[in-house]
């Protein structure tokens, strides 16, 4: 294959060594955990529990609401304390922090040995059965998927049953793993490595199956010699499985050799089209820490409460890996890790290239919170004063994705956002390559991201008629959905009654006939508008470039589209049962 | 405990603006002491009231547009416009001739387009330009290759009265550059008589290859710490090698030669240090690639059919003016992207949406 590559790139100190020096170990369970609605791409899930009940861990306590949504699991035992609205770190990190609606959950304590210093906290679990992915059927495993809350662990946090769901859409032929781990400071995926490699290897299959993927990938960045090296050990002692090819790809260290687009690349040659998605050159991506979730939700039938976080920076004595409950206050994985206080000038979710500085310790680990930096003033001090643009290139040199920083920056300054456009600002993947070489100190990224949101709020107010008439039409289908469904309901009824409706007189069988031959025609129709809406949605939310307002009307396409086949549904079971009813006039109505 | 805010990313290269500019400096001392070496103290006193105006003068302004001065003034943005513009005026200019050029520059082309970064001209350019043609005799008397110390050279004190214009140079002192020289050659002369008549006070043509010469090893340095790109300096003196290659080629008794073109006047330092400002400059690589050459080709065009002996300044304007153009249409190909876009569309219509 010919050496692909991408351009640009920069090559900022590593610092990784600060958290791979110690073993990954499981964080204490926390006493209080605050689990939000919202920990990925999509709507947010809605609550299942009250105020004051108890949960066991791994129990649903808020399920998704729409195509794009994932489940939320209780991550410890406990008593719902409050169900209320909480600072939290955003599930894209590029946002920051946002207020959103969280479930919190009191721990219970266990075998109150009073005087015998701290009390065991209970850990009750509610598993799923477990499944062997290999003689499960697809439709199982991504009801599983769905049922388990996965969601992209890497940072973008879309939901994973979606994603495997990818073959109805695209056919691929290659899964990516995406080990690279580009960003300086986290090692979450390095550890995981090191430790589950067997696993992370067998989620791979897991999602090649579902994916139809020929072959698996594994790119990784050269600098993690101990991960390679577990890699290959189960590459080796792997069982040949049939066609599946399973390659460890090394590639030279280079930020951002982990962004999708610049790893597809790397690893295939293949570039994703501008505001397309890796499956459009028929690869798919997935991070490790994913694969691990997704199996340990198959195998072991335990959804996804917890996550292996990188604590590090050097305001911490002990930094390090840990795998911790989803919910549990940063404050208290700080300080497991020695966190002193005194030192601590920047807390980081994220990497130092693309994580958000947070305001407060007190926010609660989220399904996408990777890594956090408790960094003192010398290690990532303030952001100089921002200077003029002197034109001086860096940034052009820095760009993975061949753009013009510097002109994006003018016309995003300007608010020429038509120009900015014509510069491609949509393919910029954030990856702050060239703020970071800078000579000027701008924070170039907060400027096209402010462009990028103008833009959209223009679209939205463009469509905003549109999207009134898309809720309206969902109303009207959910009318008609419930109509048809009373209606069927009626006649079922008076069918138990053994009292024939009048209507179904012998002339109006061939009737029947011809409407259960049109309602037939409409339910495949119907089936095909859900597939298209499903499609549609998956496509445009995956990539977590557009604004929420297009998720949410698409969203209410899709539930307009499975109001009306399931009334079709409902029509079409109620003519077949009126059909059986008067041929077999005595027999209970089928269910279909 | 009060945590830091800041915008990412939190971890940043240790460069700055100040930075580069300083290295910038750095870069033209080579230069500046060759030429002060050749012709004597009035180059020093050039650079340096020339630099003490920039500042000046940027403060000014700044103060009276009530922006904060620190910031902006540690950029060193305005030491090196003095500095270009400096060692571009002839040795024993008055003091009057370089604070006019220094106003034009900084007030006139850099702030009141907006300061750093808005300036769509190069704003020592702009000055050397002004006065070019507002004060062609003074501007056109190089000083002889008198040296600092030698025997026939100006001392400290002399040279400063120069500038405060206490008295003027004497004839013997000053003398016509190697292009201004060639340019007034009559018809009739041939260049290989020309040369014979020894037109030039002795070892002026040493002189200019030399601080030749020395720009080029300022400029190795910028491009050795990467302040500048290869793409101008690459495109405007290939461009000039080849048109006088080809001038020499097709008439060798009226042209001079690439070597002449390249060292007997500002090429290269214009090509380093001038043409490389990246403010006024295209953006691109590709679009630095053709907006060299054409800074090239005007420059050999001036020299031959134009008025100006030595045409840098006029030629980095000029392509300045074609910057805007030249970006639309030297966008790089964006990643995901088949073809790069081109030129000025408003909106591109989103066919993506047909597709499905
Ligand atoms: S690196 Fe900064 S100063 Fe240089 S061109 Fe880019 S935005 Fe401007
Ligand atoms: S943030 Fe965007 S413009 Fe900047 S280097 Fe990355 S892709 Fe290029």
């Amino acid at each position: 294959m010919a050496k692909a590559s991408f351009p640009g790139g920069i090559h900022p100190p590593e610092r990784k060594a600060l958290s791979t020096r110690a073993p990954l170990v499981r964080a204490p369970l926390p006493r209080r955990v605050m689990l939000p609605l919202t920990q990925h791409i999509g709507a947010p899930a809605e609550p299942l529990v009250n105020v004051g009940q108890r949960v066991r861990t791994g129990e649903v306590i808020a399920r998704a609401q729409g195509m794009i949504s994932a489940n939320v699991h209780a991550s410890i035992t406990g008593i719902v304390s409050a169900i209320e609205e909480h600072p939290v770190p955003h599930p894209s990190a590029a946002v920051g922090e946002c207020r959103a609606l969280c479930i919190v959950i009191d721990g219970e304590s266990g075998n109150a040995d009073e005087g015998h210093g701290e009390l065991k906290q209970k850990d009750e679990w509610l598993r799923m059965p477990p499944l062997d992915w290999r003689s499960s059927d697809d439709a199982t495993l991504i009801a599983r998927l769905r049922e388990s809350g996965v969601v992209g662990l890497g940072g973008a946090g879309f939901p994973s049953a979606v994603k495997a769901q990818v073959r109805q859409r695209h056919a691929i032929d290659t899964l990516i793993v995406n080990a690279a781990e580009c960003e300086p400071y986290i090692t979450a995926d390095d550890m995981a490595l090191r430790t589950y490699a067997n696993d992370i290897i067998e989620g791979a299959r897991l999602f090649a199956r579902l994916a139809g993927a020929e072959r698996i990938l594994v790119g990784i960045e050269d600098n993690k010699p101990e991960a390679i090296g577990a890699l290959r050990q189960v590459l080796k002692n792997q069982p040949d499985d049939g066609m599946l090819l399973v390659t460890l790809k090394e590639v030279a260290t280079r930020y951002p050799s982990g962004g999708e687009r610049q790893l597809v690349q790397l690893l295939t040659n293949r570039e994703v089209p501008s505001l397309g998605l890796p499956a459009d050159v028929g690869v798919l991506c997935h991070n490790p820490g994913t694969l691990l979730a997704a199996l340990r939700a198959v195998r072991d039938g335990e959804p996804l409460i917890s996550r292996i976080v990188t604590l590090t920076g050097e305001a911490l004595a002990r930094p390090g890996n840990v795998e911790a409950r989803i919910g549990t206050p940063m404050h208290e994985l700080l300080a497991f890790a020695g966190l002193q206080p005194e030192r601590l000038a920047k807390l980081i979710m994220g990497g130092p290239m693309m994580g958000v500085t947070l305001d407060s310790t007190a926010l609660p680990l989220v399904k996408t919170g990777n890594c956090l930096i408790a960094a003192t003033s010398e290690e990532l001090p303030p952001t100089p004063p921002e200077q003029p643009c002197i034109r001086c290139g860096a940034c052009e040199t820095a760009c993975p994705a061949s753009l013009l920083p510097q002109q994006l920056y003018w016309f995003s300054k300007g608010r020429e956002h038509d120009k900015a456009e014509l510069f491609n600002l949509f393919d910029c993947i954030e990856c702050e390559a060239c703020a970071y070489v800078c000579p000027s100190h701008i924070p170039l990224v907060q400027y096209y991201r402010a462009s990028k949101n103008e833009i959209h709020a223009r679209e939205h107010e463009a469509h905003r008629a549109e999207h009134a008439r898309h809720r309206f039409e969902f109303r009207q289908a959910r009318l008609a959905r419930e109509e048809a469904e009373k209606q069927a309901k009626r006649q079922a009824r008076s069918r138990q009654l053994k009292k024939p409706p009048p209507a179904t007189s012998q002339p109006a069988g061939d009737d029947l006939q011809a409407q259960i031959k049109k309602l037939r025609i409409a339910q495949a129709a119907a089936r095909a508008a859900v597939k298209k809406a499903e499609k549609t949605l998956a496509r445009v939310s995956e990539p977590g470039q557009s604004g929420a307002t297009d998720l949410d009307d698409l969203e209410t396409q899709l539930a307009t589209a499975r109001e009306n086949l399931q009334a079709t549904d409902a029509r079409l079971a109620a003519a077949q049962a009126q059909v059986q009813g008067t041929a077999t006039n005595d027999q209970d109505t089928q269910p279909r | 405990m009060s945590l830091m805010h800041a915008s990412s990313p939190q971890a940043r290269a240790a460069t700055s603006t100040g930075q580069v500019m300083r290295w910038v400096l750095l870069a033209t001392l080579p230069g500046i002491a060759t030429q002060a070496w050749f012709f004597g103290w009035g180059t020093l006193i050039n650079v340096l009231s020339a630099a003490g105006a920039g500042v000046a003068l940027e403060a000014l302004v700044l103060r009276l547009r009530s922006r904060p001065l620190g910031l902006t003034l540690r950029d060193n943005s305005a030491l090196v416009s003095g500095v270009l513009l400096g060692v571009s005026l002839p040795p024993f200019a008055p003091w009057w001739l370089i604070l006019v050029g220094m106003v034009a520059a900084i007030v006139v082309a850099k702030q009141l387009f907006g300061g750093l970064g808005h300036n769509p001209f190069n704003p020592a350019m702009v000055g050397y330009a002004l006065l070019l043609i507002a004060f062609p005799v003074p501007m056109t008397q190089w000083a002889a290759p008198h040296g600092l110390f030698g025997p026939d050279a100006s001392s400290l004190g002399e040279s400063l009265g120069y500038f405060l214009g206490l008295a003027s140079p004497a004839d013997a002192m000053t003398g016509a550059t190697p292009l201004d020289a060639f340019k007034h050659k009559p018809q009739a002369v041939l260049a290989s008589e020309f040369w014979a008549g020894e037109p030039l006070p002795p070892g002026t043509l040493n002189a200019w290859h030399s601080a030749a010469l020395a720009w080029l090893a300022g400029g190795a340095l910028l491009l050795f710490k990467r302040i500048i790109s290869w793409h101008i300096p690459l495109s405007m003196l290939g461009a000039m090698v080849l048109i006088a290659t080809l001038m020499m080629a097709s008439d060798p008794s009226h042209h001079a030669g690439p070597l002449f073109h390249l060292l007997g006047g500002a090429a290269i330092f214009g090509a380093f240090f001038i043409a490389t400002d990246p403010v006024s400059a295209a953006t691109s690589r590709k679009g630095k690639l053709y907006y060299g050459a054409g800074i090239g080709v005007l420059v050999m065009v001036i020299r031959s059919l134009g008025t100006y002996p030595d045409a840098v300044a006029f030629a980095v304007l000029l392509m300045n003016f074609a910057v805007p153009f030249i970006d639309y249409y030297t966008q790089p190909r964006t990643y995901g992207h088949s073809r790069p876009n081109r030129g000025i569309k408003v909106k591109r219509i989103d066919d993506d949406e047909g597709a499905q």
